[in-house]
């Protein structure tokens, strides 16, 4: 096993430099980002030529890429417009969107999967039925619908919390933006965990279990959910990546400046190093989650094995 | 113990993935800063300045407003009248409009105790125009003689500093023009002319961290990307002393979140409310809400470097096109009442200081047979098809280019106009300025001050900084210089609006509306008002 985790490491290296050059690519066809700096006014041509040096910019595509890759190895991601290295950028926001990242995932995981275990095992009934119709709905609904109504209500119309999370983004107000980035997630998690409950509960082993004599309570933790949670334990993984990158509309709508809101103003103001950088380390979160998922399917399912 | 074994490894790959990411982590995020600044603290909405907050470097709206509250110029506008009047100057004053002599004030100071004197603007400027020093608003001192030395269109600089400007004495400078022009007083309250501390030269890294300047305000704490907290300056000695104990900007992810904060009051002032939330301002927040024309004229360019556009019947078919806008309608109903129709190029802050209520005429009512008949003398829509390009990323630009093409094709069958979406405004403007336009596209022009000069000299002369059309017209530069030269101000702005009567002629830019400040404010919030730059002073701003 520990060979195939080095295994799996070394492969990120090729995906890690492909998405990389990727994006530094798209970003690059958006065209050039010094004409916006200078608002409605024509650029001056000097000044123009000084600001494409600083960044590279005037130099070819490939020169730029390696660049910037020379950069990434001695800790340096480059600069933001402002000035600021974009290292600094990644310091103040990872940590607040790792933060609403992980309460979403706690909400989406805990709540998901103990809702889906219910109605999977009483299907047809109305619990079932209710969490179905639910789920249905959260599916339905955008994202941002829901976050501005929930922030309306709550936070303006009945002032039970507040509508914006304040700086530094303390865990109790993440609580409402967390439900929201969760929502949809969540109703995936119950249908998911539901199906998959119901499926096993006509398995041989269950049977097996149950005709052993063993407590219902240690049939279903034991046998049924272990086994129902590999399809869910894989989408949770690859949804992790998808909660930090994602939570752009959470994140403009309660006002938490994190991955999202910092992407969103690289990409407007077409800054390549901070558009990269943020996205780069997302690349590293996703492989990171799927490397775990893989692993975690081991020690779900004894039938796994990696050599 | 099979599972345990597994379940060791993906701790193990788990401890390896934190350790490939904790370069993104590590003393981030510090939980200070109490969002809501009681005790005469005003909160307002902010966000974060698009480039270093050097004075001759700044030329967006959030990092003009720490500029305004932290700099005094020599001049200052006021807030409802639009005029200049002497600031840090105790004098301005000239002979021929081309050599002018400034004596500052005695007793100035920075906010770290240095007195303000001629070297703190001499110096300053100096900076600001050097082209290796990159500033964005270079442009602006390039009216002072020497200027093609310090900053020269291509290669490097023969020269660090300005032969125009001269220190006489400790509080006495003078400025030498290339050529007179007589509203150049009047340009000294815009914020690249404001005066740098010594420090600022000693130490540029400390200074672009935390600048010092000698304005109302002096920044005590500023957070990338959370917000900046300012106090009211001690030695600060002006006319504009801070009525509040200090504001607080912060920084929002959009303008729909800092307005639920606004109505929530978590917030007291608001500038720049969104355009969804106009038609609900009113009521939301019980009459705390300004929206008046500010110095922002919208318009749409025609690309003259393009032979289809520039012939001699052309004229004909871009007067024909403004009359087919129904500006009335649609700043009423498409724009919610927050843009105000044009009447002329300039601007309604100007007063009786350039603006004009009839310049458009009848070009500027909506007749659709009569624009229809002017189109078809001029020859038709070049190619029978009309585009106008717009960015899409920001703004409503997509509602009115809309609405704009439907009266078009209303009057001209449809199909003829259609809005041509361009992803950003990087990209925008960079096709815009690379001369790659085929049809009309998006144009607009906040002034940097409230001079009919800056309404016409950029956008219109022929090497004008910011003639996007690249619209050239021999007597309009001619009249345009002749404004310039002129040292009775209201000779120059008849002469000014002389010009401006070109413009009526040849069309080569369509005007449509100025663009209207809009501002909300809390309920223990008093006395806002708007500068005619559309930002709060914040200085007078009183809280209970």
């Amino acid at each position: 096993m520990g060979r195939y985790v080095l295994r799996r490491l070394l492969q990120m290296i090729p995906v890690f430099i492909g998405t990389t050059l990727l994006i530094f690519l798209m970003v690059h066809a958006l065209g050039d980002p010094i004409a916006a700096r200078f608002g409605d006014k024509a650029p001056d041509p000097v000044v123009a030529a000084q600001i494409r040096a600083e960044f590279n910019l005037d130099k070819p595509l490939w020169l730029q890429y390696v660049l910037y890759f020379k950069g990434i190895f001695t800790g340096d991601f480059g600069t933001a417009f402002t000035g600021e290295p974009v290292i600094d950028l990644m310091a103040r926001s990872w940590p607040v969107t790792l933060k609403l990242g992980l309460t979403a995932f706690v909400i989406e995981a805990v709540v998901g999967i103990a809702l889906g275990l219910v109605s999977g095992l009483r299907r047809g009934r109305l619990t079932d039925t209710v969490a179905m119709a639910f789920t249905l709905i959260v599916i339905s609904i955008p994202v941002f619908v829901l976050g501005f109504t929930l922030q309306y209500l709550l936070g303006v119309k009945w002032a039970v919390i507040r509508p914006t999370v304040s700086y530094g983004a303390p865990l109790n107000e993440l609580i409402l933006p967390g439900l929201v980035l969760a929502s949809v997630s969540l109703a995936y998690v119950t249908r998911l965990t539901r199906t998959s409950v119901a499926e096993n509960l006509r398995a041989d082993y269950v049977r097996t279990a149950v005709a052993k004599g063993l407590p219902r309570r240690r049939v279903v933790t034991q046998h049924l959910l272990r086994n129902s949670l590999i399809p869910v334990v894989t989408f949770l993984g690859t949804d992790l990546g998808a909660l930090m990158g994602g939570a752009l509309v959470t994140e403009t709508i309660f006002n938490i400046q994190g991955v999202g809101y910092n992407l969103m103003q690289g990409v407007r103001r077409q800054e390549s190093a901070t558009v990269v950088g943020f996205v780069t380390v997302l690349v590293i979160v996703y492989l990171v989650a799927n490397l775990l998922v893989d692993l975690l399917y081991a020690v779900l399912d004894p039938r796994i094995r990696y050599a | 113990m099979r599972g345990a074994t597994q379940a060791k490894w993906v701790m193990a790959a788990a401890a390896v993935a934190l350790a490939a990411t904790a370069c993104g982590s590590g003393g981030g995020g510090s939980s200070s800063g109490s969002a809501s600044g009681g005790g005469g603290v005003v909160t307002a909405f902010w966000g974060d300045p698009q480039t270093t907050l050097e004075p001759a470097n700044v030329n967006e709206v959030n990092g003009g407003k720490v500029l305004d509250m932290i700099f005094q110029g020599l001049q200052e506008y006021d807030a409802k009248t639009g005029k200049a009047r002497l600031a840090a100057a105790e004098s301005i004053t000239t002979t021929d409009a081309q050599n002018y002599t400034i004596k500052l004030k005695s007793g100035l100071k920075f906010s770290d105790g240095e007195p303000v004197n001629a070297a703190s603007f001499v110096d300053a400027w100096n900076y600001g125009a050097l082209s290796t020093n990159a500033q964005l608003n270079s442009s602006f001192f390039g009216y002072i003689e020497g200027y093609d030395k310090v900053h020269p269109d291509a290669g490097k600089p023969s020269a660090k500093t300005m032969s125009g400007l001269k220190k006489v004495d400790d509080l006495t400078f003078t400025v030498k023009l290339t050529q007179k022009f007589s509203t150049f007083p009047d340009t000294l309250g815009y914020s690249a002319y404001y005066p740098v501390p010594a420090k600022f030269f000693t130490d540029h890294a400390a200074w672009v961290k935390n600048p010092v300047g000698n304005g109302t305000y002096k920044i005590t704490s500023w957070t990338k990307g959370q917000g900046m907290s300012l106090v009211p300056n001690p030695e600060y000695q002006g006319d504009m002393k801070a009525q509040n104990k200090g504001v607080d900007l912060k920084v929002y992810t959009s303008d729909e979140t800092a307005y639920q904060d606004l109505v929530a009051g978590n917030l007291d002032v608001m500038d720049q409310l969104p355009a969804t939330q106009t038609n609900n301002a009113q009521s939301d927040l019980q009459g705390r809400y300004i929206n008046q024309p500010a110095g922002i004229v919208q318009t749409v360019s025609f690309p003259l470097y393009k032979k289809d556009w520039n012939t001699a019947q052309a004229a004909k078919v871009r007067q024909g096109l403004s009359m087919l806008i129904d500006r009335p309608s649609i700043t009423k109903t498409v724009l919610a009442g927050t843009y105000t129709p044009a009447t002329d190029w300039t601007s309604p802050v100007l007063g009786e200081a350039g603006y004009s209520k009839d310049m458009l005429g009848e070009f500027g009512t909506y007749d659709p047979a009569k624009g229809k008949q002017l189109i078809e003398e001029g020859g038709g829509i070049p190619g029978g098809k009309l585009t106008i390009s717009y960015n899409a990323d920001r703004g409503n630009h997509k509602l009115w280019v809309d609405a704009v093409c439907n009266t078009i094709n209303k009057a001209l069958g449809g199909g003829t106009c259609v809005g041509n979406p361009v992803g950003t405004f990087a990209s925008f403007r960079d096709q815009v300025t690379s001369k790659q336009m085929t049809g009309l596209f998006r144009t607009g022009w906040q002034m940097d001050y409230p001079t009919v000069q800056d309404f016409l000299e950029p956008l219109y002369t022929t090497n004008g900084s910011s003639n996007d059309g690249k619209w050239s017209n021999k007597e309009f530069d001619k009249l345009v210089g002749e404004a310039n030269a002129e040292t009775d101000s209201a000779k120059a702005v008849a002469t000014y609006q002389q010009a401006e009567k070109l413009l009526v002629q040849e069309m080569p830019v369509i005007p449509l509306w100025y663009q209207n400040a809009t501002a909300g404010y809390g309920a223990n919030i008093g006395n806002v008002q708007l500068n005619p730059f559309s930002v709060p002073v914040y200085s007078q701003i009183t809280k209970k």
